[in-house]
């Protein structure tokens, strides 16, 4: 069995990052500008990391499925982005932010990369001051900041709901001043379909021109995958429709091990769903668990009245409301991790307290919180004996203030006036911590091949803390791959430019070529559409927010079955060498159709519970999550063997020196 | 339940002549958005074995931009402040009959059916839309230089631009005003964007005459359509950085 090499570097965790810069390879300018980089995805990862390497010098190709790179799903991030600043004077440290991160992963996370992310997380703020990013601001003209879940301190920096959309159009523009020099040439509408390794290393990919449908060759020193997480393998998520794990799943088919697949986010605050014809999950940021109360009616027969129609939630009193989180957590409240708080929803839910018609969906509630702001403004504006309305009036103006955009997207999904009503949240699938397996470098077991962002493992463990993923893939994109890559393009200084018309690409084009083919000669009778929501009905009922042995046995044989089904049955129409959609997507469902029977068997042979995985066989008399430290203290890292059924375990074992492991616990 | 009749924009490429096709969907529910009714038609396509229609998309929650719809001739259809993918079908009635077409503009080539190119867009940042700073670990601190509350907000306000296009497909004249003006402003207003105020405001309108895009009469479509709602302002500080620097540059 191969042994799985972290290259962690030597010395106390503090000075590991500094050390390790101290000592790797370096390529000099020079030489830099002989050597081309390809970077797939231009989310916060792959802008950030290609704008970064362009400017150090190297010759640099970003590809992105999208129309534009500004739509990579980072966008969507509404909430906010972590740094240890310790602007608010709350004691916030880089180890504080080190050791929440760790805790909050629930102790399933690489050390030394986290200390790493602290580390450089306060120059990420920084940067994007710097390049125009307009982050929230108090009065006095500083930066403001906000709580998330699973942290005593407030450290979370803010551009109302929408600060992945700043920070993106941030390392947008600044990959757009590359493009404009030059130094990044821009591939729009292509997408990877394969990875290309000449004598073991990644040397290059092949593309499909998404607009001609042409299949293209791309050749490079090092290849970087920067191409977000797999959450659709559900159907149903909060990621975009577009989001697919194809460019990770082929770089693994080709050699590059695939860590902890069955680590998924399911998020808490998002709107349930309302049908059948549901395309997407539409989230509600985290931020909102600042002021918001999380309820159901104490009463069954209350929650039967409500779903019925015949109670409204305003107008059930006080004390017949179950404020749940705040009652099982009193040290965290609503502002526990997000898998606790997921997995309370679903515990309310399954035992009969849900609040719509599906009987899956909390409350929650801002009246507190509207008539707390109220007052303090009335306060500040010397309001003397202010009526309730009035109260009401300037605390609705705070909440706008702080989360309109989120409040109006809610009332447009929904026609519903969160202002007047509670809002129905219910859990949904947000985020994977699993991904491709790095080692310190953020290289893969792929030699030259990188993964950033999403796409890679590390950071988050088993559960990633709100506003960290923006921060990961900045620090990432920004401050880490730009450093280490050049440990391994040293070796490359006098390669020369890499020919495209080796062997090697021949034929990985041709095996992508006759792929498609083969789709679209298959001449089925059902649409992608069909098998991708069967896929994602098993996943979500066996292999979702608590998973069991028995249910995981089932799930590997059906999503095998609905694998077979598929390339019998499947229809795409169009051509290879036209705009097609529909031929797209079935790419990324074939692949999404290895993956989950992989990410089962994950699941399935971790039998304790640790962060969102959830093992009903695992848990405390009171119904959290139990670790099994003794036995799983490890990185599932899976190698391809021809069928996931097959697929190789291999274990890097994950030690603890900075931190002492317990039991997690928010009480 | 509705049941509606399509009149959709056909083009299977920027070469080929476009013509409206009709199409029926039934038993739409109210509930669902706009694309996923279109999701209905083309499930519908895909079983009788015809070509789907292609329409742009992505997060269909109205952040990335992607989505770009000429409903009953307007951008993104008749609800105020939200794009294609947020407009929900209780906004139409049983029996409607639903034009939808791409957007039409000549910088804004048809690539199929409802899917315009708009990299003129990216061509237009890419022309001045940054501040010129490197990645560094070692910029002054993020607080070292306050910015007023009002300055930091309506730079946000501008920067919220999510680059749908739909400011062009409202324009008589297809002009990009509003979307070169969002970014003008944002950096405009801020101590950081200032150092290069006037050459960016100079090489981004130079870039959005070359692609083609119409001028500004001043009619207000654009802001009213914007699915932000980016303010009017933005384009009289654009104009205002215009002159200056070209008064001093």
């Amino acid at each position: 069995m191969t042994k799985l090499n972290s290259k962690t570097p030597d010395g106390p965790i503090a000075e590991k990052w500094t050390n390790h810069k101290n000592n790797i390879n370096v390529v000099n300018p020079a030489n830099k500008r002989n050597i081309d980089v390809i970077v797939v995805g231009s989310g916060l990862a792959g802008a950030s990391a290609a704008a970064s390497l362009a400017e150090m010098g190297y010759n640099v190709k970003n590809f992105c499925f999208q129309d534009s790179p500004r739509r990579a799903h980072s966008i969507a991030a509404q909430g906010g982005i972590n740094a240890a600043k310790n602007y608010q004077n709350d004691g916030d440290s880089t180890y504080r932010l080190f050791y929440d991160t760790v805790k909050g992963g629930d102790y399933r996370a690489r050390e030394s990369n986290v200390y790493r992310l602290a580390e450089v997380s306060a120059n990420i703020i920084d940067q994007c001051v710097a390049q125009g990013v307009p982050f929230a601001r108090d009065y006095g003209g500083l930066l403001d900041n906000r709580s998330f879940g699973g942290v005593l301190v407030s450290r979370t920096f803010y551009a109302k709901g929408q600060t992945g959309q700043q920070l993106l159009l941030g390392a947008y523009s600044a990959m757009s001043r590359q493009i404009n020099t030059g130094k990044v040439k821009m591939y729009n509408r292509h997408e990877m379909l394969d990875l290309v390794l000449v004598d073991g290393k990644a040397r290059g990919i092949i593309a499909r021109n998404l607009i001609t449908g042409n299949i293209e060759r791309y050749g490079a020193h090092a290849v970087v995958l920067a191409t977000g997480g797999y959450g659709n393998v559900f159907f149903l998520s909060t990621n975009a429709m577009g989001s697919n794990v194809t460019a990770a799943w082929r770089a693994h088919r080709r050699g590059a091990y695939f860590a902890n697949p069955c680590y998924t986010q399911i998020h808490p605050t998002c709107i349930p769903r309302s049908g059948d014809y549901q395309s997407k999950l539409t989230l509600m940021s985290e931020s909102l668990r600042n002021d918001g109360r999380i309820w159901v009616p104490k009463e069954k027969e209350d929650a039967i009245a409500i779903r019925e129609g015949r109670m409204k939630p305003v107008d059930l009193p006080e004390e017949k409301r179950d404020y749940y989180l705040e009652r099982r957590y009193p040290a965290f409240g609503n502002l526990v991790p997000r898998d606790v708080a997921s997995r309370a929803a679903k515990e309310r839910c399954d035992a009969g307290y849900g609040v719509n018609q599906t009987g899956e969906a909390v409350y929650l509630d801002f009246t507190a919180a509207i008539l707390r702001y109220g007052q303090e403004r009335a306060n500040i504006l010397h309001i003397k004996n202010p009526s309730a309305a009035e109260i009401k009036d300037l605390g609705e103006k705070v909440i706008e203030s702080k989360y309109g955009n989120l409040f109006q997207m809610y009332e447009k999904i929904t026609d519903e006036n969160p202002y007047k009503t509670p809002m129905m949240i219910y859990p949904a699938v947000h985020y994977t911590m699993g991904g491709l397996w790095v080692d310190y470098n953020l290289m893969t077991t792929i030699p030259g091949c990188y993964a950033a962002g999403e796409a890679n493992f590390s950071d988050h463990g088993a559960n990633r803390l709100g506003a960290s993923a923006l921060m990961q893939g900045l620090a990432d994109g920004y401050f880490v791959l730009p450093y280490t890559i050049g440990d391994f393009l040293a070796d490359d200084i006098r390669t020369g430019p890499i020919s495209t018309d080796s062997p090697e690409f021949e034929a990985t084009e041709k095996e992508v070529k006759e792929r498609l083919d083969s789709l679209l000669n298959n001449k089925g009778t059902k649409s992608v559409d069909f098998f991708h929501k069967r896929l994602g009905k098993v996943m979500w009922d066996k292999v979702g927010m608590s998973r069991n042995a028995e249910g995981l046995k089932e799930a590997l044989a059906e999503i095998r079955q609905i694998r077979e089904e598929f390339y019998k049955d499947v229809f795409v129409p169009g051509t290879m060498h036209s705009f097609n959609p529909e031929l797209e997507k079935a790419g990324r469902v074939a692949d999404f159709l290895e993956l989950g029977e992989l990410f089962a068997k994950d699941a399935l042979e971790r039998p304790e519970s640790c962060g969102g995985h959830f093992r009903e066989e695992s848990q405390t008399e009171e119904g959290e999550a139990l670790r099994d430290d003794t036995n799983f203290a490890f990185v599932s890292a899976w190698e391809w063997t021809g069928d996931p059924k097959d697929s190789q375990l291999h274990k890097e074992e994950l030690t603890f020196n900075d931190i002492e492991l317990k039991q997690r616990s928010y009480k | 339940m509705m049941n509606l009749t399509l009149k959709i924009w056909r083009q299977a490429d920027a070469k080929s002549q476009g013509k409206m096709e009709t199409f029926k969907v039934t038993e739409i529910s109210e509930h669902m958005s706009f694309l996923e009714m279109l999701d209905v038609l083309n499930e519908q396509l895909i079983n009788e074995g015809k070509d789907p229609v292609a329409f742009d998309h992505d997060c269909r929650e109205g952040i990335c931009g992607a989505c770009s719809l000429y409903i009953n001739g307007q951008p993104h259809g008749p609800d105020r402040a939200i794009t294609t993918c947020q407009l929900h079908m209780r906004t139409f009635k049983d029996g409607d009959t639903i034009y939808i077409e791409p957007w039409r503009a000549k910088a804004f080539p048809v690539i199929k059916d409802l899917v315009v190119d708009r990299t003129a867009f990216d061509r237009i940042m890419q022309s001045g839309g940054y501040v010129s700073v490197n990645t560094s670990g070692n910029t002054i601190d993020a607080n070292a230089i306050p910015i007023p509350k009002e300055d930091a907000d309506n730079a946000f306000d501008a920067a919220t631009c999510i680059g749908c296009g739909a400011c062009v497909a409202a324009c008589k004249n297809a002009s990009a005003m509003l979307f070169v003006s969002a970014k003008v402003s944002q950096l405009a207003l801020l101590p950081q964007g200032k150092v290069e105020r006037q050459d960016r405001v100079l090489n981004m309108v130079e870039q959005m005459d070359k692609e083609g895009f119409g001028n500004c009469t001043n009619t207000g479509a654009c802001s009213i359509e914007c699915p932000k709602e980016i303010s009017l302002e933005n384009i009289a500080r654009l104009n205002r950085e215009y002159l200056m620097a070209s008064l001093t540059k």
